[in-house]
């Protein structure tokens, strides 16, 4: 560790605001009168009008859940039309590649993922063991399935390692955590299982709120703490009421955080660390993926992984455009399972990972 | 923010400093890095395919026929076309002539619409301006409920009504007028892109209240899917400019040099962290400047001038370059930066800093135990840290509460750095 920076900043920016440095600014005035630092505000806060919204009623009818194809299916495109484009040509040719690579690209694969799927076609090709445009686009289906296949995909639970099981959910800012969270909760309460949700997220305005209407939806025990108040006690003392309620599974909501805020994953740490200082075990630490994220979400995966080990992967908003690519860097480089998809608004959305479906929507017309 | 962008590129432009002439070869090489790079951060690859054309033809034609430092060249071009990417300059707010002004607030879900609301109220009031903010997404649960507690902390009203969102909008307007608030920000449900009754409605609520501006708030760790996104919003809404949230993570923002190039339309604003001050116009030169890893002085300079006093800066200018600045002065001024924010974003916009700070994280501990250990000294010791013995420093490290180790690197680094900045003042020039 070197506290060096800290010095050359201080040093730095006095010298830019009190010495001469000021020559960079040209064009800009030279003299700004010092800014008064914006106090507690004066105007009066009041809110005009405090109702709540009437609730949009969502009774969740069990429905056949969709399959991951037709969520999907509104969304083809990329690999469809590169598929498309290659079989119409009689041989395999740069243009084939180019189109391939694009597709992949563009379904945020990345970089990496992309060459090295490429480069072993290209290796395949060389050797003649794919011939045509045909054999080479099953390749790469079949290449992408089984990046994805052999992982251990459910979750889990296990009261033989612990009563209550603790399921976390992580992640950045509006990924979906707290959806997720109540999706799951339905899930489980729907297997018979008895489930309290722990308000984790102590720091976004109204989250508490959000997660008691889906408490109350779910029929689920809830937890919560004050805006403001410290997460790992929130999560503690849901984990001592749900052991003295016989209650098995304890789904402990946290706060959105991008993996770049030490102090924040610190926290996350302490969070995970001390669910376990009650009776209970954490069986599951969830990171929850916008399927829009790009090449930022291996970085998140990481991190997150990192300060609390995670053990699988929630990709959420799946019904959107958005292909989801990243998650092959995040299995394939990081061995965490994407476990659970969201694709759409309701309990039911929530379905298992199954890549062979996921590699299969992403060429299908 | 930027990081890996700003890295990758840095780390091309390095290999260039010292060539004097670029092949067709290097130009390859120095594209193909370029291409990687700005795919790794998520640019779109459509718009990566773009840029590099331009810039193939800029660099290609001039580089060659110029005998003064080609890479300075390529840099040039490099920087000109993500400038010119970013949206060229800075956008300029106006207000309408019959108040209020109304701004609409349209994205994906999750992407941070309610708080960059909030957001770009307190800048509204930072401007002036009395704003109002109405909660029209009844969607999430406690959508509303968030959008009202987040007003009550910056002091600005919240309406809000039940039923029908088109419905509480109009009341929302009519509301404005009658208190007399000059400008009105609507937030909206998050919806899908591909959602054609999400995206009807919010059209509908366009009809009604008529924004002068509608932004699209796009988080800055968008993937590819970010123009898809941007072009659905804009063929139904008309979208007048982008607000980037999240930027103070290490996303590539690879989704900001994006937009600007498929639908037309500017960065108008970026959120650079959790705090509802954290909102600030988007610089594109300045952000072209930053991926580049020349820092970003102007910003810098910009957010000291608003916690620093002038005159004690100046005083305390003065000292370090004369040797005299005390570990006093040191605490004081560092009080003043932490009023800027976390210190690991003033590093990240001093120029040079950034790729070199990798490894050396500054969290705000290291500055408390910093603070701990100079308030420990005696006046005198922080007039002068050389008489700080044996017995002084056990005593210093028992009061902070650290290790003599850690007193003694402080003392260490201290010397390093007047030493440094006397060095530095030479270079100045002189009032």
């Amino acid at each position: 560790m070197n506290d060096l920076w800290l010095y050359v900043a201080v040093a730095a920016t006095i010298v830019l605001v009190g010495g001469g440095v000021v020559v960079v600014r040209r064009s800009r005035r030279t003299a700004v009168p010092p800014a008064p630092v914006p106090s507690t505000p004066a105007e009066p806060t009041a809110t005009i009008q405090a109702v709540a919204p009437a609730e949009p009623v969502a009774p969740a009818e069990p429905v056949a859940p969709p399959s991951l194809r037709d969520r999907l299916s509104r969304a083809r495109g990329v690999f469809a039309s590169a598929t498309t484009g290659v079989l119409r040509r009689s041989a395999i040719d740069q243009s084939t590649w180019d189109e391939l690579e694009e597709a992949m690209l563009r379904a945020d694969l990345g970089v990496s993922v992309t060459t090295t799927l490429l480069d072993g076609l290209r290796a395949r090709v060389k050797q003649r063991e794919i011939a045509d445009p045909a054999a080479l686009i099953r390749a790469l289906r079949s290449d992408m399935t089984s990046r994805l296949a052999g992982a251990d995909r459910s979750l889990a639970f296990d009261l033989a390692r612990g009563a209550p099981n603790i399921w976390m959910m992580v992640g950045v800012n509006g990924a979906g955590k707290t959806t997720s969270l109540a999706k799951i909760a339905a899930q489980q309460i729907a297997l018979g299982r008895s489930v309290l949700m722990a308000a984790g997220d102590t720091f976004r305005a109204a989250a508490g709120e959000q997660l008691e209407t889906w408490a109350t939806r779910t029929g689920a025990a809830i937890i919560r703490g004050a805006e403001g108040a410290d997460p790992s006690s929130v999560v503690f003392d849901g984990v001592q009421s749900a052991a003295a309620r016989n209650i098995n599974l304890v789904l402990a909501d946290t706060a959105g955080r991008l993996q770049t805020n030490t102090n924040l994953m610190d926290e996350l740490r302490k969070v995970r660390r001390v669910a376990e200082k009650a009776a209970g075990v954490v069986t599951e630490v969830l990171l929850v993926i916008d399927a829009t994220t790009g090449q930022n979400g291996l970085v998140q995966a990481k991190q997150f992984a990192q300060a609390t080990q995670v053990t699988g992967v929630v990709l959420t908003k799946l019904d959107g455009s958005a292909k989801g690519g990243i998650v092959f860097a995040i299995e394939t480089e990081l061995g965490i399972p994407v476990k659970l998809v969201g694709l759409g608004e309701t309990v039911d959305d929530l379905a298992p990972f199954n890549p062979e479906e996921f590699v299969n929507a992403l060429f299908d017309e | 923010m930027f990081d890996s962008l700003s890295d990758r590129l840095g780390a091309v432009v390095g290999k260039l400093r010292n060539r004097g002439r670029l092949s067709e070869a290097d130009v390859d090489e120095i594209l193909a890095e370029i291409r990687t790079a700005l795919l790794e951060a998520d640019v779109n690859v459509t718009v990566v395919r773009n840029v590099l054309a331009r810039i193939r033809e800029r660099s290609v034609g001039e580089a060659m026929s110029k005998v003064l430092d080609p890479a300075q060249q390529v840099v040039k071009t490099v920087q000109a076309e993500l400038i010119a990417l970013l949206g060229g300059e800075t956008l300029k707010i106006t207000y309408a002539s019959q108040p209020p002004t109304v701004v609409l607030m349209a994205g994906l879900q999750g992407s941070g619409k309610t708080t960059s609301a909030a957001k770009l109220a307190a800048w509204f009031k930072k401007q002036g301006r009395q704003p109002m903010l109405v909660g029209a997404d009844l969607q999430r649960p406690a959508a509303v409920e968030q959008l009202r507690v987040l007003g009550a902390q910056i002091g600005v009203p919240v309406f809000s009504a039940p039923g029908d969102p088109v419905e509480t909008a109009r009341l929302g307007l009519e509301e404005a007028r009658r208190l007399g608030r000059n400008v009105l920000i609507v937030d909206t449900a998050g919806r899908l892109a591909i959602d054609a009754e999400m995206m009807e409605q919010v059209r509908r609520i366009s009809d009604t209240v008529t924004p002068r501006y509608t932004f699209l708030v796009v988080d800055a760790m968008t993937g590819q899917d970010a123009v898809t996104v941007a072009e659905a919003f804009n063929d139904t809404l008309a979208i007048d400019g982008v607000i980037l949230s999240k930027l103070d993570g290490d996303a590539r923002g690879g989704a900001a040099l994006s937009v600007k190039e498929v639908i037309g339309k500017p960065i108008a604003f970026a959120a650079t962290g959790e705090k509802l001050d954290a909102f600030e116009q988007f610089h594109p030169d300045r952000m072209a400047s930053r991926i580049l890893g020349m820092g970003d002085m102007l910003s810098l300079i910009e957010q000291a001038e608003q916690v620093f006093e002038k005159e004690e800066a100046e005083k305390a200018a003065k000292k370090l370059v004369d040797g005299k600045f005390t570990l006093d002065d040191f605490l004081e001024q560092l009080q003043q930066l932490k009023k800027m924010g976390p210190l690991q974003n003033v590093l990240g916009m001093l120029p040079g800093v950034g790729a070199q700070l990798k490894g050396a994280e500054v969290s705000d501990d290291q500055v408390k135990r910093t603070e701990a250990i100079i308030r420990s000294m005696t006046p005198a010791e922080r007039e002068n840290p050389q008489i700080i013995n044996g017995s002084r420093r056990s005593r210093i490290a028992n009061g902070s509460g650290t290790q003599v180790q850690d007193v003694n690197r402080l003392v260490k680094q201290f010397a390093e750095m007047q030493k440094m900045m006397k060095q530095f003042g030479g270079r100045l020039p002189s009032r």
